[in-house]
């Protein structure tokens, strides 16, 4: 291994940094056969070719990883998404993932619940408990985290429009629990532009949706410095049917767009910018998913140093949570998508991500059950310590084919970017439809491919057999949304109604004017009002998006 | 020279709260590419909402897609919208994740046709067709 | 369904009767025409009939949604057609416009009807203005006709509207150019929307000076309005722009005019289409050796069918 200048350089400033903070976890990492595998293999001639476009992990422009040493260090968080029926139910479930082995929480939430609806409002009719737990107030919050310690567990929470409300409760689960906001851990995705454009659960208009976000943004900032404040989403562009390149260029389009929206609201820039994170689908073309992670990560990078002027480093870095790709789950022959799964989390992983979900092979067909989720789980765990992938960093890089597809996919998607821009920006390109009609049209294609069988889908228009078994599925039992609303009707009885009724209207106000809405929320939470019910006044300050 | 078709009007929805629209578009791109007139509702409708319009637009069929598991409460719910504002002539197909064991409980409730992913969309749209062409036949 | 029963639905104001009737319509059923000629035509004289048109992305819908929602709280019933193009490949559509105005979907008050342009002979007026009169006879005071501002057909639509407004918006460049040349001839309101977005000042100017010099004799200079339809900005202006414009259409005689004008286009359009079945019978029947000019051949075509007719 060559100890070029700029090598030495990198070993003795980030190298020794993060060694000193961060012990790797074995004191040598060999193959079989007791040879050591090294750190991070280099070319022999280091130029500034390679140093612009590659550099070192840890260094600007990250391409090839935010941390030194990677998975030597420590390896990704393995954070399985789930949530179902009640929270006593997603209680039990979170408990037995933690028994199994996971290492971080990832809360699903009912469609009411992501909508701000209570279990009680017409909309919410046949969706409780459904695709997610269902939480009307603090009551079900409490019991969700009953036992789960949370300065123990980092928690993510899928949770958007409404991110501020559940924050607040987690902080409120938290102070019961004798633990201090400050030592709170995890993430809200809290990314509304892409609800506008491939998720669909937004309840305000993009202005005052901004407005909730910058102020989740300073209040963390102050209060809670561990936490993710959002997770800027490609995974659900690319699910909707964008392709690579539109899911980076969309996805780092709406980051440009919160920051700038921070900045705006007087936020320091390298006072919240380390707290962004990101989240990315893992989809089956595998070397350029590999190669569409470390574009994003150098992209990002330059478009925080060169047009932000960010100066931290950790400000420039993208920090990104993976799920491998929903769609390509399919509903026959569904043990191939273990195999799926397998690859596309091999592809996050060898693109340098932070923490992972791996679906399960039965999703497309109902909610996983527990056996299901398992194996996703020890597919994460035979990555880890069985593919050997772990032992070096980025070992990909300077493959010709990896570094031509990472140059393509950057190019590519600033253009987009700037497309975008010039267009008037993402709000604008939302409200006309842009953006939504160039995933749309990707997603026809791809589906037209299918069909015409120019694209082969193994188990679904290739090799397909006549299936006899029909494997076990979970089901949520219809009686859940009747428990739900009966236990939501008791709590309006039991709760001090006119202490809701003065937050409620606190928040009402605080809503009308420039101050921050977290303080209020909070307060509000506390009274054990509703989550539809704060939605309902913010509702009628902000007004509603209709798509 | 051809003659005129007649072209058929359908109305693709998605009731309750689901967001993924992702199939419920490319069934109405498809059923368009294939001549249908179709309007699309857009996401998070409720029975009421999409029977209210499907009888404004004066369409042949209504095609429902649904990903969050709600479809055996939803999925009635329009055909009895339908009903209950006189139209119960219009035939409801529907789509989504849903069990095989769902499939008959769905039809015994009056939904015509259900499919799953997987399904090939020429299966999709030649059900499209035919269920126009009998709602048409029956309006004399 | 017999046509008394759809004209009773009319009546009635029953929205399955009058979805029913523009679909006899737009099919060219045998009932249309006594549908068409039973029509309540003192409810067609009171009705206005205000077109909104625009390139695609400057907030068409959105700004239709808002108009409905303030004619609805003056208690008017409000028609809306929709137009859409048909694909020209497969001569189906997709019709979306509706989406953004789901609002109204269970107001019984408000009728929303999508309709396709569809490979018409003719122009769209006589199907959209057959709509309009069914909506007219189904109650409805007001009747706003909204269209994609390209392409000769969607022209020719707005031509049956009393008033017509243009929306334009910032940022969408060259669509705004090639619209200048026609429709700004016709509009007697051009709205700028999303007037909070960057550019918007700059199109405000751009408009004020095409509305001071596109007043004529005939014509009263435009109006230019600011809107942020997404908001409900600016639409009480606008409303307000509208009804001025209509007083002052009623008073000189402009009304009278344009809906003289707009019943002659609908007559063209009707005679187009009813003449295209036996037209496309006759070249099918015909067995021509397809040699010389094709307009000759067009000529003896329509000679004979002139002859059939007046026989």
């Amino acid at each position: 291994m060559g100890k070029q200048p700029e090598y030495k350089d990198w070993e003795e400033k980030e190298l020794a940094a993060s060694l000193k903070r961060f012990p790797e976890r074995k004191k040598k990492f060999t193959n079989h056969g007791g040879e050591e595998i090294p750190r991070l293999a280099v070319p022999d001639q280091i130029g500034d070719q390679y140093l612009e476009k590659i550099g070192f992990p840890g260094r600007y422009p990250y391409t090839r990883g935010v941390q030194p040493t990677m998975y030597r260090g420590r390896l990704w968080t393995m954070r399985q998404y789930a949530g179902f029926s009640t929270a006593s139910e997603s209680n039990r479930r979170y408990r037995y993932l933690l028994e199994q082995g996971t290492t971080g929480l990832s809360i699903a939430f009912d469609l009411p619940t992501q909508i701000g609806y209570d279990s009680d409002h017409p909309m919410a009719a046949g969706e409780v408990g459904k695709v997610g737990v269902a939480i009307d107030s603090l009551a079900d919050m409490e019991i969700l985290f009953d036992g789960i310690p949370l300065d123990k567990v980092s928690t993510s929470m899928t949770i958007n429009a409404p991110a501020a409300i559940l924050l607040a409760m987690y902080a409120a689960v938290g102070e019961k629990q004798g633990v201090a906001v400050g030592k709170l851990k995890g993430t809200i995705q809290n990314d509304i532009l892409k609800e506008y454009v491939a998720r669909g659960t937004y309840i305000f208009p993009p202005w005052p949706s901004l407005r909730l976000i910058t102020d989740i943004f300073k209040w963390c900032t102050e209060q809670t410095p561990e936490f993710n404040t959002i997770s800027i989403s490609g995974y659900h562009i690319r699910e909707a049917g964008s392709t690579a390149v539109q899911e980076v260029a969309f996805t780092l389009a709406n980051g440009i767009t919160y920051v700038q929206a921070a900045l705006d609201a007087g936020l320091e820039l390298d006072y919240f910018a380390p707290r962004l994170s990101f989240f990315f689908n893992a989809s089956s073309d595998l070397l350029e998913e590999v190669s569409k992670f470390r574009a994003a990560r150098r992209l990002w990078a330059r478009i925080m140093r060169e047009r932000f002027n960010a100066v931290k480093p950790e400000s420039r870095m993208l920090r990104f949570h993976t799920q491998t790709a929903g769609y390509t789950l399919a509903a026959q022959q569904i043990d191939n998508n273990i195999v799926r799964v397998a690859l596309q989390a091999l592809s996050a992983v060898l693109g340098g991500t932070q923490s992972l979900h791996t679906n399960s092979r039965d999703e497309a067909l109902s909610l996983p059950t527990e056996d299901s989720v398992r194996t996703a789980l020890r597919t994460q765990q035979v990555i880890a310590h069985e593919s050997g992938v772990t032992n070096s960093v980025d070992p990909l890089a300077g493959s010709y084919f990896i570094e031509e597809l990472t140059d393509r996919i950057e190019v590519q998607a600033s253009e987009l970017i700037e497309k975008i821009e010039t267009a008037g920006g993402v709000v604008a390109a939302i409200e006309d439809g842009f953006i939504q009609r160039q995933i749309e049209n990707s997603a026809y294609e791809y589906q037209q491919e299918i069909e015409k069988g120019e694209r082969i889908i193994v188990g679904v228009n290739e090799f397909q057999i006549a299936e006899q078994t029909k494997p076990p599925l979970l089901r949520v039992d219809p009686e859940v949304e009747n428990a739900q609303v009966r236990g939501l009707k008791a709590l309006r009885e039991k709760r001090d109604n006119k202490k809701v009724a003065e937050a409620l209207a606190n928040l009402s106000r605080c809503a009308r004017t420039s101050a921050n809405l977290m303080p209020e929320i909070l307060a509000a939470v506390k009274t054990y009002a509703t989550l539809g019910e704060i939605c309902q006044v913010l509702r009628e300050v902000f007004g509603e998006y209709r798509g | 020279m051809p003659e005129q078709k007649k072209t058929h009007r359908v109305l693709i929805g998605k009731p309750g709260l689901d967001g993924h629209d992702r199939g419920a578009k490319f069934i109405a791109r498809a059923l368009r590419d294939a001549g249908f007139e179709v309007v699309y509702t857009g996401i998070r409708r409720t029975p009421e909402e999409i029977a209210a319009a499907a009888i404004q637009e004066d369409v042949s069929a209504v095609g429902l897609s649904l990903l969050s598991g709600a479809h055996l409460s939803l999925f009635p719910a329009v055909v009895q919208a339908l009903k209950n504002a006189g139209a119960g002539d219009i035939p409801v197909l529907g789509g989504g994740i849903i069990p095989d064991e769902d499939v008959a409980l769905l039809k015994d409730a009056g939904i015509i046709e259900v499919y799953t992913p997987g399904t090939p969309v020429t299966q999709i749209i030649a059900a499209f067709r035919s269920a126009c062409e009998t709602q048409e036949a029956g309006r004399t | 369904m017999k046509s008394e029963d759809i004209l009773k639905g009319l009546r009635d104001r029953d929205p399955r009767g009058i979805g029913r009737a523009i679909s006899l319509v737009e099919e060219n059923d045998p009932l249309a025409d006594e549908i068409l000629s039973s029509l309540d035509h003192s409810l067609i004289d009171q009705t206005t009939i205000l077109g909104i048109t625009g390139p695609p992305g400057a907030g068409k819908s959105t700004l239709t949604d808002r108009i409905i929602t303030k004619y609805r709280s003056q208690g008017r019933r409000v028609g809306v057609i929709a137009v859409d193009p048909s694909s020209p490949i497969s001569g189906g559509a997709i019709l979306g416009d509706r989406v953004r105005m789901m609002g109204h979907a269970l107001d019984q008050d408000v009728v929303v009807r999508s309709m396709a342009t569809r490979g018409r002979l003719g122009g769209l007026c006589a199907a959209a203005g057959a709509a309009m009169r069914i909506l007219a006879a189904g109650g409805c005071s007001i009747i706003i006709i909204e269209t994609v501002g390209v392409g000769q057909s969607e022209m020719d639509i707005i031509r049956i509207a009393d008033i017509t407004a243009l929306v334009l918006a910032p940022g969408l460049g060259d669509d705004i150019q090639a619209m200048k040349a026609g429709l700004l001839e016709v509009a007697d309101i051009l709205i700028v929307n999303k007037a909070d977005c960057a550019g918007a000042d700059t199109l405000a100017m751009d408009m004020e000076s095409i509305a001071r010099e596109s007043g004529s004799k005939d014509k009263d200079k435009a109006k230019v309005c600011m809107t942020v339809a997404s908001e409900g900005k600016g639409i009480d202006d606008l409303i307000a722009a509208i009804e001025a414009v209509d007083a002052s259409h009623r008073e000189s005689g402009e009304r009278r005019t344009r809906r003289d004008r707009a019943y002659d286009l609908e007559v063209l359009d009707w005679a187009l289409e009813m003449i295209k079945p036996s037209i496309i019978e006759r070249i099918n029947a015909w067995d021509h050796d397809r040699k010389g000019a094709p307009r000759r051949h067009a000529a003896k075509l329509l000679e004979q069918e002139c002859l059939r007719i007046s026989e």
